[in-house]
């Protein structure tokens, strides 16, 4: 009883199928995409950003 | 601008303020998904915030709780469809700041250069571009994007796959092109497309 264990049923959820492997350039890509992300936004930016009334003042 | 489908309560204070520091959050997202759809960093912002006062403009249309990133995606590229056909795009690639080295992941024997990439990418026609950029970069599933591209989940798909095919022979096969983007020839059928983009699906309706 103790040393029950699941045997011999199948594995539960779908092997993976995996999907076609990503081609080299495709970190690349997602690279230049982060690395435009973790610039620092320019003042222009939070200078329209203060601009726009949200009621504040 | 836009016939709504339905007319959400006005605005509070609280909720402006909410809806701002929302979109304050998405801007470096913006940036980057504008700068991988035009060549140039400086267009690119001018994008971006003429997307920030549309979205402004418009919040009334957004739902608390509903994706901002993917909301504002759809205003940025129908600004970008609009900005295109009125020429400002045209022919314009900023070598000299896409000339900084991507550095490869350990692992990858050659280096990508980050302006090889951005060179490839910028040839791909604008809507397979948009769509490698939504699920391939900005980390969108298929139907996110198809949401904002306001196209079916297919359509996305394989422009993704072609997308992808197009850039693994490019870059694999070395052969990207100098500055396709100048390439007169690209051109016209780059526009060619984008007008069929611009006239029928590329009506997406923001968030729903």
């Amino acid at each position: 009883m103790a040393g029950k264990r699941k045997t011999g049923g199948p594995v539960k959820g779908k092997k993976h199928i995996s999907k076609p492997r990503d081609p080299d350039w495709a970190s690349g890509l997602k690279q230049l995409y982060d690395s435009v992300i973790e610039e620092p936004i320019p003042d222009t930016f939070k200078d329209l950003l203060a601009k726009l009334d949200d009621g504040t003042k | 601008m836009s016939k709504e489908e339905r007319v959400l309560p006005a605005r509070t204070a609280d909720d402006k303020r909410a809806f701002k520091r929302e979109l304050t959050d998405v801007v470096p997202h913006l940036r980057a998904f504008a700068r991988g759809l035009c060549g140039r960093p400086d267009m690119a912002d001018d994008l971006v915030q003429e997307t920030l006062l549309k979205a402004w403009a418009a919040q009334e249309r957004f739902e608390p709780g509903t994706s901002m990133r993917a909301w504002t995606f759809v205003i940025l590229r129908n600004a970008y469809l609009t900005d295109m056909r009125r020429n400002r795009f045209r022919g314009e690639y900023d070598e000299v700041a896409a000339e900084r080295i991507l550095v490869a992941p350990a692992g990858q024997e050659q280096p990508i250069h980050l302006s090889d990439m951005h060179r490839a990418l910028l040839t791909l026609p604008p809507e397979r571009r948009e769509a490698l950029l939504l699920v391939g970069a900005g980390g969108f599933s298929y139907e996110e994007a198809a949401q904002i591209c306001g196209c079916a989940v297919g359509t996305i798909k394989s422009r993704v796959g072609r997308a992808r095919a197009a850039l693994t022979a490019m870059i694999e096969e070395g052969q990207i092109p100098d500055r396709s983007i100048g390439d007169p020839n690209a051109h016209v059928a780059i526009l060619k497309e984008l007008d069929e983009v611009a006239a029928g699906r590329g009506l997406a309706v923001p968030t729903k």
